[in-house]
Order: structure tokens, then C-alpha cells, then sequence
């Protein structure tokens, strides 16, 4: 119940303006202009990106280079089919190694003993691997895989982008798992669920669509790795007869064809680009799809 | 809704209701170094409803939370004495915490219905329980919204997502899914508090429905709902229970100063 005296409306417009408001408002717009224009330069380098990969990679795309080899140095035509089972093929085993261990830990780490000391390493630890260079990754699996089985493979490039991709699988999914309310986990627990009735009913599945969003940036990121893949599975001229052998991927092509002297081979790593774009994009939309939450 | 009076509880059913169904005994609890509760004595009756008091960070919610043992989810916490439900301990290591959470209902501050369709949300402690069988499903969820009075509302939409009730049906579902199980005991931390004076006689003239079947036990910040939907209330301050009498006593003659000074707004 105030009854400060009321000033007249005109009185208090003009003091509202006096101090500095002229100046305020122009850096108000100032910075609003900055930040638009600032969020259209960030466009630039994706849009063009975009651009370029669809002028160049387009005019050689067709039904045959998933269907052909690779043509020989200096030879026309061909594909690159064997190139894009084999990065199927690895990111599949990076997938089928890497996601239910990394989303076994992140539960381990999110639900039952957060603030134990292994939960504590697993979050130190995989934090510190997100930051690790890809090569790494390969020389290490070169170590113990390559060199133990004698060999280069399909199997050994999978062991190693998995690797590669499992601390980012760790975080996200739990992030994601801390996302979940914990008044859905106490109104589970009130009426008498286990703890794994909790995560396996409740938490999972509100989680799991960002938990897919997770997996999906690892594939993303897994499908594009070449360094890791020259150390591991190398390179092959021919289809895949099993994955105990040197094996074709999409990224390696490109490094290989992209720094050959033939046009054709050029063309032929633009194509195999936007092959990999493609394909990057298509599992992500399917995976939000999916995975949205009803 | 007139405040209830001693002879309105117990209907003809079953045996003479148990006067300390629920019994609290030198009672301490403490999370970590922090005391929340003080030598806490209390008898809750059978079938009757019993209203927790007092200002904020009194322990009211902390001993609600310990009848159905939800504190153990907390680290660092301990306590001292004993609660009893019917004369069984419920920190007798041979009792499942399951099995107790089955048997006390619990309903909470915020609604909380998770997010699956109505019929699920229901059905979700038969369920965890290995209960399948479709009819049984169909009759609980039936039974339980009847019982908190929603079945009219979404009987023909049981298969919509909770999430599209409005505040105050949420809190109902959450009350249905509590009683789903037919517990003893029904435990809410303050339900209306977050709902509109509407939906919060809507939840209180189920509070009385409730009791003829449920222990109650409720805590609310909000006296004339204590008056209004309560048989006994209790008063706490600073961890320690101040007064424990029948409702209208309390708010019409408190034997305490600091339950009148509360009750009558001078601090809290």
C-alpha cells in the first residue's frame, strides 16, 4: 500500500531519459548489430563448405561409384564401393565395440556410484582421451592389434576409431543421463523399483534420445578419422573379402585420390566427400526421427 | 469440508484401527554433520489424517521422507531411534525396502508423472512387480482413478501421454499411481502447493475420500489447509516436534507459545 506521490507523466519520461540514455540505447543497437552480423560470418565457412563439396563432388555422382573400384592412377571411370563398405563396415564395429561400453559407464558413473573414486577416473579420464589427437589412436591400435596379429584390418581400424569415439559416447550420455529429472527417479523409487527397473524403465528411456545424439556425433566424427585408419586398416584396391584383411574407407580415399595429379582423381575425392556428408547427415536426421521424444 | 473430528474416521471395515500405526520413537536424523531432527516422538493413528506444520527447514519433510526410507538415496545420512509401521521396524534389516515402498504411497511437491502414457503411469508399480496380466492392469487403473477422482475426466483418453494433463490433473494421476498398489499408508509432501485453489479443493476433498482406506500423512505450509483436510497435526520447529495434538485443539487452543505464535502468523 504505497502512496509515494505520484509525479506527472511527462516528469517522469524526462528522467527516465536524462542520464546517459541516448548513449545506452545506441550501444544497445550496436551490439545487437554485431552479434547478427557475427552469427552470418559463422555461415560463411559452413555454407561455402556445402557449396563447394556439392559443384565439385555432384557432377561424378551416380549409382556406379557405389558399385565400382577404384579406377587406377591415371585411369577414368570406376567408383569407390569397396571405400564406402569399408567405412561401414568399421564404424559399424567402432559402434558395436565403443557405444554399449560407453553407455554402460556413463549409467555406471551417472547412477550407481557417482561419487565414487572409479567414477571420478572414468570422467578424469575421459575427459582428458576427448582431447586426444586421432593419430594417437591409430599408433596405438597399430600397437596392439597390427603388430600382435600381423597385420593390417578392417578390424584393427574399427578397434581403433572406436577408441577414438568412446570418451565422447561416455560424456554425452551422461549428460544426457543428468538431464533426466530426478523427480522422475524419486517417484520411481517411491513405489518400491529396483534400481535397475529405475534406469532400465525410467531414466533410459527419457535419455535416450540424447544419448543417439551422442552416438551419432561419434559415428559422425568416426566416419570422417583417416589417421587413425592409415595405421590400422590402410588401404585396398578390391572388396572386402573379411575383415581380418587391409581395408578401403572413404577418408582415406579421399587423402589418397585428393593428393594424386589426375583431374579424375580429384573429381573423384570431391565425390567421395559429399558421399561422407551424406551419409553423416542421413544417420543423424534418422537417428532425431527416431529417437524424438513422443 | 468441516474439519474432521475423531468419530468421522474408521468405517465398519476390518479390525478397531491401530491408534500408533505409525510410531515414532526418540527419533534423531542427521544429514552428515547437520542435526535435521531432535528426539522426535509421535503416534500416527490408523486411517486418519495427520497434517505436518511448521516453517520451512523444520524437518517435517525430513521425517516424512524416512517413513518410506526415501532418505537412503541421500549419502551421508544417519539416524538414531526407531520408526514403526503396525509394529514392524522398518530399519529392521531384514525388511526389503522394496517391499516398504510398496507399502506406503508416496505423492510429492511437484507432479511428477512420468513420461508414458496415463495407463502406464498407473500400472508402472504392478509392472515392476512382474504384474502383466492385462486385466488386472485394466482394473487397477480403473480402481485408481476412481479413487482419486480422474476417471471421468481421462477414461477415454488412457493411452495419452500424462504429460498432457493439466497441474492439477498430474497431481491427481500422481495420487492414483500411489494408491495403485493399495499401500497402508499414503505419504504427501505438500501436494497443493503448487496447484490453484481449484484444483487444491479438488485434491483435498480426495484427501478425505482417501482416508476411510489410507493412513495419511501429509505436510503443508498452508494452515487452513491443515484445518481443513487434517484430524491431528503436528507442529515442528528447528527439528524438534513442539506439539502433536488433534487439529482443532491445535488451532483453537495451542498448548504452546511457539504453536500459537506460528499459527497466528507472528513468525514462520
Amino acid at each position: 500500500m504505497s502512496t509515494a506521490p505520484t509525479a506527472a507523466p511527462e516528469d517522469f519520461f524526462h528522467r527516465v531519459h536524462t542520464a546517459n540514455s541516448g548513449r545506452r540505447a545506441l550501444g544497445n543497437r550496436a551490439l545487437n548489430v554485431l552479434c547478427v552480423v557475427l552469427a552470418l560470418l559463422t555461415l560463411i565457412p559452413l555454407v561455402s563448405i556445402i557449396f563447394l563439396l556439392l559443384k565439385r563432388g555432384l557432377p561424378l555422382l551416380n549409382l556406379d561409384v557405389f558399385r565400382l573400384l577404384p579406377p587406377a592412377a591415371g585411369m577414368s571411370g570406376g567408383g569407390f564401393g569397396n571405400a564406402v563398405a569399408g567405412t561401414l563396415i568399421m564404424v559399424g564395429i567402432a559402434l558395436v565395440l565403443a557405444a554399449p561400453l560407453g553407455v554402460l559407464s556413463a549409467i555406471y558413473v551417472n547412477e550407481y556410484a557417482p561419487a565414487s573414486r572409479l567414477a571420478h577416473a572414468v570422467r578424469f579420464v575421459a575427459k582428458l582421451l576427448t582431447g586426444i589427437p586421432s593419430i594417437i589412436c591409430g599408433v596405438f591400435a597399430y600397437a596392439v592389434i597390427v603388430l600382435a596379429t600381423g597385420g593390417f584390418s578392417a578390424w584393427a581400424g574399427g578397434f581403433a576409431l572406436a577408441i577414438l569415439v568412446l570418451p565422447t559416447i561416455i560424456l554425452t550420455a551422461e549428460q544426457a543421463l543428468l538431464g533426466v529429472p530426478k523427480a522422475f527417479r524419486e517417484a520411481s523409487y517411491g513405489l518400491g523399483a529396483t534400481n535397475f527397473q529405475t534406469i532400465w524403465r525410467i531414466v533410459l528411456p527419457d535419455a535416450l534420445p540424447a544419448i543417439m545424439t551422442g552416438i551419432m556425433l561419434a559415428v559422425a566424427r568416426a566416419a570422417g578419422e583417416t589417421a587413425p585408419l592409415i595405421f590400422t586398416a590402410l588401404f585396398s584396391q578390391y572388396w572386402m573379402q573379411s575383415i581380418k584383411e587391409p581395408t578401403a574407407s572413404l577418408a582415406v580415399l579421399i587423402y589418397n585420390f585428393s593428393t594424386l595429379p589426375f583431374e579424375h582423381q580429384v573429381n573423384m575425392a570431391w565425390t567421395a566427400s559429399l558421399v561422407l556428408v551424406i551419409f553423416v547427415t542421413i544417420a543423424n536426421v534418422m537417428a532425431q526421427v527416431i529417437f524424438r521424444k513422443k | 469440508m468441516e474439519p474432521s473430528t475423531a468419530s468421522a474416521a474408521s468405517p465398519t471395515e476390518s479390525a478397531e484401527p491401530r491408534a500408533d500405526f505409525l510410531k515414532v520413537t526418540q527419533f534423531n536424523f542427521h544429514y552428515g554433520k547437520k542435526q535435521a531432527l531432535f528426539d522426535v516422538n509421535l503416534d500416527i493413528p490408523q486411517r486418519q489424517v495427520t497434517a505436518f506444520i511448521g516453517p520451512s527447514g523444520c524437518g517435517k519433510s525430513t521425517l516424512l521422507r524416512n517413513f518410506n526410507r526415501m532418505n537412503d538415496l541421500i549419502d551421508g545420512v544417519r539416524h538414531e531411534g526407531n520408526i514403526t509401521i503396525n509394529g514392524h521396524s522398518i530399519f529392521d534389516p531384514k525388511i526389503e525396502i522394496i517391499a516398504l515402498r510398496r507399502s506406503i504411497g508416496m505423492v510429492f511437491q511437484k507432479s511428477n508423472p512420468f513420461p508414458k502414457s496415463i495407463y502406464e503411469n498407473i500400472v508402472y508399480s504392478l509392472r515392476i512387480a512382474g504384474q502383466n496380466n492385462r486385466r488386472v492392469l485394466d482394473e487397477t487403473v480403473e480402481r485408481s482413478l476412481q479413487g482419486a477422482a480422474l476417471w471421468e475426466e481421462v477414461k477415454d483418453r488412457l493411452h495419452d501421454s500424462a504429460l498432457s494433463l493439466s497441474g492439477g490433473q498430474m497431481q491427481r494421476l500422481c495420487i492414483a499411481r500411489a494408491i495403485a498398489n493399495r499401500p497402508e499408508v499414503l505419504l504427501m509432501d505438500e501436494p497443493c502447493s503448487a496447484l490453484d485453489p481449484i484444483a487444491t479443493a479438488k485434491v483435498e476433498e480426495l484427501i478425505h475420500e482417501l482416508k476411510k482406506e489410507f493412513t495419511i500423512v501429509i505436510v503443508t505450509h498452508n494452515m487452513q489447509q491443515a484445518t481443513r483436510c487434517s484430524d491431528l497435526t503436528a507442529f515442528f520447529y528447528l527439528g524438534k516436534l513442539i506439539e502433536f495434538d488433534r487439529t482443532q485443539k491445535i488451532f483453537s487452543n495451542p498448548a504452546q507459545k511457539q504453536t500459537e505464535d506460528y499459527i497466528t502468523g507472528r513468525f514462520g
